[in-house]
């Protein structure tokens, strides 16, 4: 861990605090009025706004999931340099992957 | 209570021992080198007023002269008598025996998350070239033709530097540090909180090449903030404040793209 994976880390959790209670507030809002699943999937597709929300949410979560799943490898695997990057690599990107195709599937089309 | 110890001082005359036999003690020492070693037992008389130190001393003079440990100012000074006792690491020579034994057992061992030398003596390499890394070092901006420096005492910046100098690189906290046991490279506790006083001493002009040293791979951010160098530091001083502070300090500079 140096000065710029703190950074990442501090700044993703500071992206992801709000859209994590953003998350939860609009879920518990929309079920207050009997939305089933469909009726909530009608209005998330096609949404480039919540494309946007959860997007950056899903962006957020794979930086500072990586690089904290990076600490733990490097601390108790005792994994270092190039095997410990492409680790933190592919962690992150396999987390924005999965990520990402659930956002696909929520916002797309519509 | 034991009988009191009589003793023939140099002029002749019987002298009583001050400190009387109050039963024995069960102590445990760890014996050996970097290639391995076990416990060796030994039973020591316990006196009402005994520190650690005084109980490995005895064995050393008395039982086993061919114990090797470490110690120079008997008065919490030096910092070069640590040790581990009873599992935590301790100053040895104000640690007294009645805080610390448990049911008149003692196990002594040397510091941990430092290689041995041999039997309670650590050795200290790694630990004082972390210092330097961490540029642990004063680098002065004037010259003797210069005037002093005038710092007043209620600088905040002072007041924060004074909260971390009394350390005496014991390296108890070393010992402790679950980060340095987890990650052997870490600068550890002692050498950042160094570092830290430095960082807020107004004469030192090396602030940027020293936030930039602890902001490494090594460095500051691998503080988990578990504290135990902060609850063993026997001057009571607390590290992880002070790697809390490089903390900020590093990333306010890394985002100004001094470092």
């Amino acid at each position: 861990m140096n000065v710029r994976l703190y950074l990442a880390q501090r700044i993703s959790a500071m992206v992801m605090a709000p859209l994590v209670i953003g998350h939860l507030a609009v879920m518990i809002y929309a079920v207050q009025g009997g939305l089933d699943a469909g009726e909530i999937l009608a209005r998330t597709q096609g949404s480039p706004w919540w494309a946007a929300f959860y997007g950056l949410f899903v962006i957020a979560v794979a930086i500072h999931a990586a690089i904290g799943l990076r600490v733990v490898v490097h601390e108790h695997l005792k994994l270092s340099g190039a095997v410990l990057n492409l680790f933190t690599w592919a962690a992150g990107l396999g987390l924005f992957a999965l990520g990402a195709r659930a956002v696909y599937a929520v916002t797309a089309g519509g | 209570m034991g009988a009191l110890r009589q003793t023939r001082a140099a002029g002749g005359t019987v002298t009583t021992d001050p400190t009387p036999d109050t039963g024995t003690l069960d102590v445990a020492v760890w014996r050996g080198d970097a290639a391995g070693g076990d416990f060796a037992r030994y039973e020591v008389p316990a006196r009402e007023s005994q520190t650690i130190l005084d109980v490995v001393t005895y064995i050393q003079r008395r039982l086993d002269p061919k114990l090797t440990y470490r110690f120079a100012c008997r008065v919490g000074m030096c910092g070069s008598c640590a040790m581990t006792v009873n599992g935590k690491p301790r100053w040895t020579c104000r640690t007294h025996v009645k805080k610390v034994a448990e049911n008149g057992r003692l196990t002594i061992e040397p510091l941990k998350n430092l290689p041995v030398i041999k039997d309670l003596a650590a050795d200290m390499t790694e630990f004082f070239d972390k210092w330097q890394k961490a540029e642990g070092r004063f680098h002065g901006t004037k010259t003797r033709h210069d005037e002093v420096a005038r710092i007043s005492s209620e600088d905040a910046q002072r007041q924060e530097a004074n909260l971390g100098i009394e350390c005496i690189n014991c390296a108890v906290c070393y010992s402790a540090c679950d980060v340095v046991e987890m990650n052997p490279d870490y600068l550890g506790p002692a050498a950042l909180n160094r570092a830290w006083t430095l960082v807020n001493d107004a004469r030192d002009g090396a602030r940027v090449e020293r936030l930039a040293a602890v902001a490494g791979d090594a460095g500051c951010h691998n503080c988990h903030s578990h504290q135990s160098c902060m609850t063993y530091c026997p001057n009571e001083l607390n590290p992880t404040r002070s790697i809390a502070g490089l903390k900020r300090a590093t990333a306010k500079a890394a985002l100004k793209g001094e470092i």
